[in-house]
């Protein structure tokens, strides 16, 4: 099967320093691929690269086979929907005109962008009072929310999620996991998520990617990484997520 | 519409008012004043620009046609103009003159010279008498006005001619050096020998024994290129018509009684046989309303130009970091310049009045505008930049309806600081004949008169004051209620 996004070679150093040492990895279509691994070991840049906002220093990044430059990445952009950690809402717009802003841009008119919003509202449980409100008004959770919401707009073919939930409270953290689970098993769509949480990248991930220096150690499903561990760093990695005793 | 009118006025008259300067001095106010009132008095539109600085900027504004008409020192023009080339006699600076363009319309009938002056009590408890009685007091303190710091045959030449020892030597304007000498804050400054203080502060003045200071004639130069019949038979009714006692007792007039000059000059015409007609000097209100009106054009089109030109500079440093630490470094080095200087800068490229005026004081507030708009830019979260790039829309897009709004708040605080900078630097325009509240200020100053100074200093904090608060309205209607929330976090 085609992937929907493959990093061909890539490499990237920050000030001579290197994030992401040449590698290669396909994003399959449909599923959930999770980048795990510790600080520093390079999740991030790879997200970035997907979307254009960091360029390789090596290699090529191919989205649905077309080659990613910076004159393409704009108009790929909007088939790919982002969430960053704090959500990256703008503060000086509603809800509404956060979530919309592209498909207005796009010409979308008032019905269907209204349509719309309805139905992703349901999607990420979220009452229509929120659309007049501002992002300042909102609680950590809500924010998350719609972020997911405006990254959902256009019906992306790719959903990007760069740690969404790691600035959150341990309550609303687990809550947002499973409507995460739900909304990425509803909407079929290829999703790449971003974690140094073993356990969240085990329970939304179909695919996990454990990086560590940005190299890949190990990639494969949960069960892979805890039955059999590629070296000793992935054991390790596998043993200090800590259960709690019941 | 009042401007547009006059203007439509002078195309159809066809003949532009003869433009009189003055100087910043009391007695050059009162000449020009008594030319332009001969002037309109026998039928020929003039109007007094007056108090136009030192005789570089009138000069040099005669040369330009920008004025047609103004009172002139043979002395001044021998040493300054002529840098010493010329002597100062009439028949040695007529064709000199005319060489530039420039004749000699009358003379008045006054010689004006510079002269050392100290408290008479002062000078006689010294024994000082001459000027060379000074060499014997190296202790003395000496305050200057500028102009006679500066110039070719002031204090420089001075010193060197009679050995003077003194060190302390200060520079401060003329009218302010009488109130210091006044009060003992030093004890010798130059004045002219017609300045009414000299009377009414009880002045010595020093014997000029070895003849330094040249014969500062009084004259009214006027430009060759104005000098219609009308014009010279109106102005050859002044010839020897103003004695030295004469000019003392105007300046005295003007200056201890704070008579209006208008009102000194149509007196002093008056009982000369020429009637210049009911005088009609405008009430404070109307005044101040004068002012005001100036005031804002000052501050209203520079502060235009500021942003016009700031706001793109901003953004154009915010998106190249390396041309924007150039483009920084170039507005901030014109902040740096004295803003006093940054207009007399702007004299010999724009001339005298507004132009010059608004092109200095809109030099003077792009830095905040760029500064601002650059720092409001690039303090944008790096999440929320990300987030921006990430939408996929056009760069113009990203910065009409994220980035910009995102940087209001700072971008319009720099507008503001702006502004008040500018209605308070606007002051000084009146020095290059841009009128406004500095008009009053300057002319308070010159006549210590408190009351006239305060006519425009007051109203033009309050309009700094005003600014100030019409901003922060304006921020109320300019920044996104979403931003006055405050951010997330």
């Amino acid at each position: 099967m085609r992937p929907l996004l493959l990093l061909d070679n890539v490499s990237r150093a920050f000030q001579g320093v290197p994030a992401v040492h040449p590698l290669t990895l396909a994003i399959a279509e449909g599923r959930t691929t999770v980048l795990v691994g510790p600080s520093g070991s390079g999740k991030s840049t790879l997200l970035r690269m997907m979307v254009g906002l960091v360029r390789p220093d090596t290699g090529q990044v191919l989205f649905e086979g077309r080659l990613l430059t910076p004159e393409s990445a704009p108009a790929e952009r909007r088939r790919m929907g982002l969430v960053l950690q704090g959500g990256g809402l703008f503060p000086h717009l509603t809800v509404e005109d956060n979530a919309a802003l592209v498909a207005r841009y796009l010409g979308w008119a008032g019905p269907r962008v209204a349509a719309r919003l309805q139905l992703l509202l349901e999607r990420v449980q979220l009452p229509a009072t929120v659309l007049r409100r501002y992002p300042a008004e909102l609680s950590g959770g809500q924010r998350q929310r719609v972020s997911l919401l405006r990254a959902l707009m256009l019906e992306p073919a790719l959903l990007l999620l760069d740690e969404p939930l790691g600035a959150l409270d341990p309550i609303t953290r687990s809550e947002l996991q499973e409507d995460l689970r739900a909304t990425f098993r509803t909407l079929g769509t290829t999703v790449v998520l971003v974690t140094h949480d073993l356990g969240e990248a085990a329970y939304l991930g179909d695919t996990l990617v454990l990086l560590r220096d940005g190299r890949v150690v190990q990639s494969g499903t949960a069960e892979d990484l805890v039955r059999r561990p590629a070296d000793d760093f992935v054991e390790r990695f596998v043993r200090a997520q800590r259960a709690l005793p019941r | 519409m009042n401007g547009l009118a006059s203007v439509a006025l002078w195309l159809l008259l066809a003949q532009p008012p003869v433009q009189v300067g003055s100087k910043v001095f009391t007695e050059s106010v009162v000449l020009g004043e008594v030319t332009t009132r001969t002037l309109t008095a026998a039928g020929v539109p003039a109007v007094h620009r007056r108090e136009l600085g030192g005789t570089r900027i009138l000069w040099d504004a005669l040369q330009r046609g920008e004025l047609d008409a103004y009172p002139e020192y043979t002395g001044t023009l021998a040493e300054e103009i002529f840098s010493g080339k010329v002597s100062a006699t009439l028949d040695a600076l007529r064709p000199a003159l005319a060489s530039r363009g420039v004749r000699i319309a009358a003379v008045f009938g006054f010689a004006d010279s510079y002269a050392l002056g100290m408290k008479a009590a002062t000078a006689e408890r010294l024994g000082i008498r001459r000027i060379s009685d000074l060499q014997a007091h190296p202790q003395l303190h000496f305050a200057f006005s500028n102009e006679f710091l500066d110039r070719a045959d002031g204090w420089r030449a001075l010193q060197r001619a009679y050995a003077l020892p003194q060190t302390d030597v200060r520079g401060m304007d003329h009218d302010l050096a009488y109130r210091g000498l006044a009060a003992g804050a030093f004890e010798v400054t130059d004045l002219y020998s017609t300045d009414a203080e000299v009377q009414v502060l009880g002045l010595r003045v020093l014997e000029d024994d070895r003849r330094h200071f040249p014969d500062y004639q009084a004259v009214l130069l006027l430009r060759d290129a104005a000098a219609t019949p009308p014009v010279l038979a109106a102005l050859s009714r002044l010839e020897g018509r103003v004695s030295a006692p004469d000019m003392v007792a105007m300046n005295a007039r003007a200056k201890v009684d704070r008579v209006p000059e208008a009102a000194v000059a149509a007196d002093f015409l008056r009982a000369r046989g020429i009637d210049t007609g009911k005088l009609a000097l405008p009430g404070r209100a109307r005044r101040l309303l004068g002012y005001l009106r100036d005031h804002l054009l000052l501050v209203g089109v520079s502060l235009a130009g500021s942003v016009l030109v700031g706001l793109p500079l901003g953004i154009l440093a915010a998106r190249r970091r390396r041309l924007g630490q150039v483009v920084l470094a170039a507005v901030g080095v014109l902040q740096t310049l004295p803003s006093l200087a940054l207009l007399v800068l702007m004299i010999p490229l724009l001339g005298i009045g507004a132009r010059p005026a608004i092109a200095a004081l809109f030099l003077y507030g792009l830095l905040p505008v760029v500064r601002n708009t650059y720092a409001g830019l690039t303090g944008i979260a790096g999440e929320l930049q990300e987030a921006a790039e990430a939408l996929g829309v056009s760069r113009l897009t990203r910065l009409w309806r994220i980035e910009l709004p995102l940087a209001s708040p700072s971008i319009l605080a720099g507008i503001q600081t702006s502004a008040v900078i500018c209605v308070g630097t606007a002051t000084l325009g009146a020095l290059v004949g841009a009128g406004g509240f500095g008009q009053p200020i300057l002319t308070g100053i010159r006549l210590d008169n408190v009351g006239l100074l305060l006519e425009g200093a007051v109203p033009a904090a309050l309009l700094a004051l005003a600014v100030q608060g019409l901003f922060e309205w304006l921020g109320r209607l300019v920044v996104p209620r979403g931003l006055r929330l405050g951010r997330p976090q």
